[in-house]
């Protein structure tokens, strides 16, 4: 049967940027996933587990703006970028921004565990294409499941976040 | 060793299906208003029923000191504002918002002014506390009415006391008590320490509310957590940490019932950050403790490392042998040999005798898995003989026994903190993780979280069972059905039971609306443990039984909407558990009617319907979908017609329905499990793919809110969606097919 390589027990110290403040990392290995160390080192738990094949995307986080999965990208990696997780999503006052917004008014979760997943790639994609179209809602979010199948809600939440964004960026202009 | 025992699932199943069974059934329609509770019981067939709860409402926990206006455990008012206690798991139902709506009508609370909490697992106190069969709704209906109704009470004869006025002249509105005819207003947080003084009233004797007055039942209401999950607040089982926690895995032998020979245990122990690593020997139960190695270490990361490094010897001399091409080598030669009748109504041989047409079709469908999110885990701690739980479970009641066997303590000495479930769809009605994690608290003495890794979730799931159907039918001259024959091939685990939602009862459709039916049914023998799916054999009768309508219907050379409807004929209530054929009629004439059924399609389109009934719930769908020249499926658009009663929660019922059409799709196109040599051959969503958003059609749902008792809807909108599609595929493209998923016969989602 399979065996896997003992861990060769290479240990650093490290310093992430996390939601906009630099998190000191105690000793960890390098090879250790951005998802374990959010989790059970920096008691940020919202980002969830949910295949550790980066199929699922409950463990979605961005990084520099880009939606990856945590659970395959280790700590190593992470540099000098900025992470940001969905705990970092609100405003300093605790205000929710427009996608979170969306998440909840329309009422979109039902067991949720995959919900902080999708939500960070609606944000992705909306830092990225703040006007996209139903298409691009779709093969943006397809790299995200939600296993209770609240797709038609999800869909609509991104195209109400996205409405949101033009009617603030259009009030601010 | 003995070999595993499948015994002891008896418990979780026959508290579901009794549950669901008592609750099923209504008489003639009534107005909810008028019901007393004995027109309730006498209703829902729960005369001296053990599974409904009381209507004495559950004490508070008392509290020295506290001022707080506690009447019952679903209501708490003081200075801080207005508690309603959720009872029940939520995974996703949505009842952590539903059941306390409930409440808050009553007591006349203005739902923004409320905050709900989980209740405490205390089921002397709050009866049965569980997900599962579709049925918080139906069993806590009336008691959650009256808990809310009699603290709504309290508060007014608070205020008539106060203001010596009677309390006939009271009305409440929005948490406040108001008297018209002074102009004088107090609100309940004012009135809390007045109300706690009084005695509390029988909760019979409180009036309750005409539906015409429900001010928040019916409502759109978004779900209680739903801030807290867009923030990534703690929530979930697998978010819970103890003060120090150490982490732990356990392997399992990936053929059921292999028990461990030997194991590299001290190479594991040298790993970096690991505590400890032991083998637990299982207590043969098949649903509690199953053999394997346990390790322990001081983070997830490492714990996951340590479990890829372990190199295990295994006898597997009980262990599975499993085999899915087996199953189906068998299948195919039992299908045309007769087995034990267990349905056998009129007379079917005479039927296909006069009968001018005949239909036949070979059906099959796979196992599959629960595949909930959020994999298992559970934390656990053990001290001083006492064990507290941190689970997300289904029963948190039968987590409590188990535990309680496993560890070797009395269920009094385990307090379990029910957590939110990251998706349930019948897997953790099952608490072998709540039992491996016990387990291995115990062994090592410290507080422990177990994490499952998705690779065990689908290796020791307990699936979903496949099946096999050789169907036969007759129709007459007339075009009308005659006779009806279902030879099932099954599977047991326990050598004589089929597994759950693995039988065929009379109250299958068509029984009780076609005069000639019969089903023999015999079980194959399997060790991978099968048990409840989502709508336990509605999932996939209702594939089985709506597809071959459909092929009858055709045969007739007629309309399927209208054989559909001559099936159901005349409105009845066919007996106490089973459907009400003019709410079905309804439903599938609503859904009809919304799809635009009769329409003159394109080429390459077509239209399926199907109704089923399930967990008290009537519900039609149509699909309406495309096929591609290379067997590619859009599905455009699925309208759904529900009876279920009133609605509780307008947003959270839609939810459930759209979710369930989405799930629906999902396993029926492309989600199977097979096994070889007793291992799945699926380990993680690579090979086991669920539906995507660009897949998604639109769904168009439709309640028709009958003036029947509301009844649940976790489930019951899932299984009419594969005939509803299967029929829709036919339409499109004259091609039947008869396996699931559909994409064993080539067919794939756009």
């Amino acid at each position: 049967m399979f065996r896997g390589e003992l861990s060769q027990g290479v240990i650093v110290t490290m310093n992430v940027r996390i939601n906009g403040t630099i998190r000191a990392l105690g000793e960890i290995d390098p090879q250790t996933p951005l998802l374990w160390v959010l989790r059970d080192e920096l008691d940020l738990v919202g980002t969830k587990f949910g295949c550790g094949i980066s199929q699922c995307g409950a463990c979605t986080v961005l990084i520099n703006n880009v939606a990856v999965k945590s659970c395959t990208y280790p700590i190593a990696s992470v540099g000098e970028a900025e992470v940001t997780t969905i705990e970092g999503l609100a405003g300093s006052d605790g205000e929710l921004n427009p996608v979170q917004e969306a998440w909840v008014d329309l009422d979109v979760a039902q067991c949720g565990y995959c919900q902080s997943g999708q939500v960070m790639a609606a944000e992705a994609l909306l830092r990225a294409n703040p006007n996209p179209s139903d298409d691009e809602i779709d093969q943006a979010m397809a790299s995200n499941i939600c296993r209770c199948g609240t797709y038609v809600r999800i869909r609509e939440a991104v195209k109400t976040a996205a409405s949101q964004l033009a009617t603030d960026v259009g009030g601010g202009a | 060793m003995a070999s595993l025992n499948y015994d002891g699932i008896a418990e979780i199943v026959d508290t579901i299906t009794s549950a669901r069974e008592e609750l099923s059934g209504v008489g003639a329609p009534l107005r909810i208003v008028k019901l007393d509770r004995r027109q309730f019981l006498k209703m829902t067939g729960a005369v001296g029923g053990g599974l409904m709860l009381s209507f004495t409402a559950p004490k508070a926990i008392a509290s020295k000191g506290a001022s707080a206006f506690q009447p019952n455990g679903y209501v708490k008012i003081d200075d801080s504002g207005i508690v309603l206690y959720a009872k029940n798991p939520e995974i996703g139902q949505g009842v952590k918002t539903s059941l306390p709506m409930i409440v808050a009508e009553e007591l006349d609370a203005a739902w923004e002014d409320v905050t709900v909490e989980q209740s405490r697992i205390d089921q002397a106190a709050y009866g049965m506390q569980f997900a599962g069969g579709s049925t918080a709704i139906p069993i806590n209906w009336t008691a959650l009415r009256r808990a809310g109704a009699t603290a709504r009470a309290m508060l007014v004869k608070a205020a008539a006391n106060r203001w010596n006025v009677s309390v006939d002249s009271l009305t409440t509105e929005n948490s406040e008590v108001i008297h018209a005819s002074s102009g004088r207003r107090a609100t309940y947080l004012e009135l809390a320490n007045e109300a706690a003084a009084l005695d509390v009233p029988n909760g019979d004797s409180v009036p309750l509310k005409d539906p015409s007055d429900f001010r928040i039942l019916g409502r759109r209401v978004t779900g209680v957590d739903n801030e807290a999950l867009v923030r990534g607040e703690p929530l979930f089982g697998i978010d819970q940490t103890v003060q120090g926690m150490k982490y732990a895995v356990y392997q399992k032998c990936d053929a059921i019932g292999g028990k461990v020979k030997s194991a590299n245990l001290e190479e594991i122990k040298a790993m970096s950050g690991v505590v400890d690593a032991f083998i637990l020997e299982g207590n043969d139960n098949a649903w509690e403790l199953l053999p394997g190695v346990a390790i322990v270490a001081d983070s997830t990361w490492k714990v996951l490392q340590a479990k890829r490094a372990l190199d295990i010897e295994w006898e597997e001399t009980d262990a599975s042998t499993d085999s899915w091409s087996d199953a189906i080598y068998k299948a195919e030669k039992l299908r045309h040999e007769t087995g034990p009748r267990v349905v056998d109504t009129g007379n079917v041989d005479t039927a296909f005798e006069n009968s001018v047409k005949q239909a036949s079709g070979f059906y099959r469908y796979a196992f599959a898995s629960h595949a909930q999110l959020e994999p298992q885990n559970c934390t656990a701690s053990l001290k001083d003989g006492k064990l507290e739980l941190w689970a997300p479970t289904q029963t948190p009641g039968a987590a409590i026994m188990s535990a309680a066997r496993v560890v070797g303590i009395p269920p009094s000495s385990v307090t379990l903190h029910q957590k939110r479930c990251g998706g349930g769809f019948g897997r953790r009605l099952y608490n072998d993780f709540v039992c491996e994690a016990s387990a291995i608290a115990k062994h090592v003495g410290i507080p422990v979280k177990l994490q499952w890794t998705r690779e065990d979730d689908m290796a020791y799931d307990l699936y979903r069972a496949g099946g096999f159907h050789q169907m036969h039918g007759s129709v007459d001259e007339n075009g009308k059905i005659t006779g009806w024959r279902n030879r099932f091939i099954t599977f047991t685990n326990d050598g004589s039971r089929p597994v759950s939602g693995g039988g065929i009862s009379p109250s299958v459709f068509p029984g009780g609306l076609l005069e000639n039916v019969r089903v023999e049914q015999t079980a194959l023998e399997w060790k991978n443990r099968c048990a409840a799916w989502r709508a336990p054999g509605s999932n996939v009768f209702a594939f089985v039984v709506g597809s071959f309508l459909h092929e009858l219907a055709h045969t007739a050379g007629r309309d399927h909407l209208e054989v559909l409807l001559e099936v159901l004929g005349e409105p009845r209530q066919l007996g106490p558990r089973g459907m009400h054929t003019g709410r079905a009629a309804g439903v599938v004439k609503l859904a009809a009617e919304k799809a635009g059924w009769g329409w003159e399609l394109e080429k390459g389109r077509g239209m399926g319907v199907a109704f089923y009934y399930s967990h008290a719930g009537h519900i039609a769908e149509v699909a309406d979908l495309s096929v591609s020249e290379d067997k590619k499926v859009r599905v455009h658009k699925v309208t759904v017609a529900a009876d279920v009663g009133p609605i509780v929660n307008l947003s959270g019922a839609e939810n459930q329905v759209q979710g369930s059409v989405v799930d629906g799709i999902s396993t029926m196109f492309d989600l199977a499990v097979s096994f070889e040599n007793g291992r799945i051959q699926q380990t993680n969503f690579d090979t086991y793919s669920m539906m995507r958003m660009p897949s998604a059609p639109e769904i168009d749902v439709h309640f028709i809110e009958s003036d029947y008792p509301p009844t649940g809807l976790g489930e019951p909108a899932f299984p009419p969606l594969a005939p509803a599609v299967y029929n829709a595929i036919f339409a499109a493209t004259g091609q039947r097919a008869r396996t699931m998923p559909i994409s064993e016969e080539g067919f794939t989602l756009a």
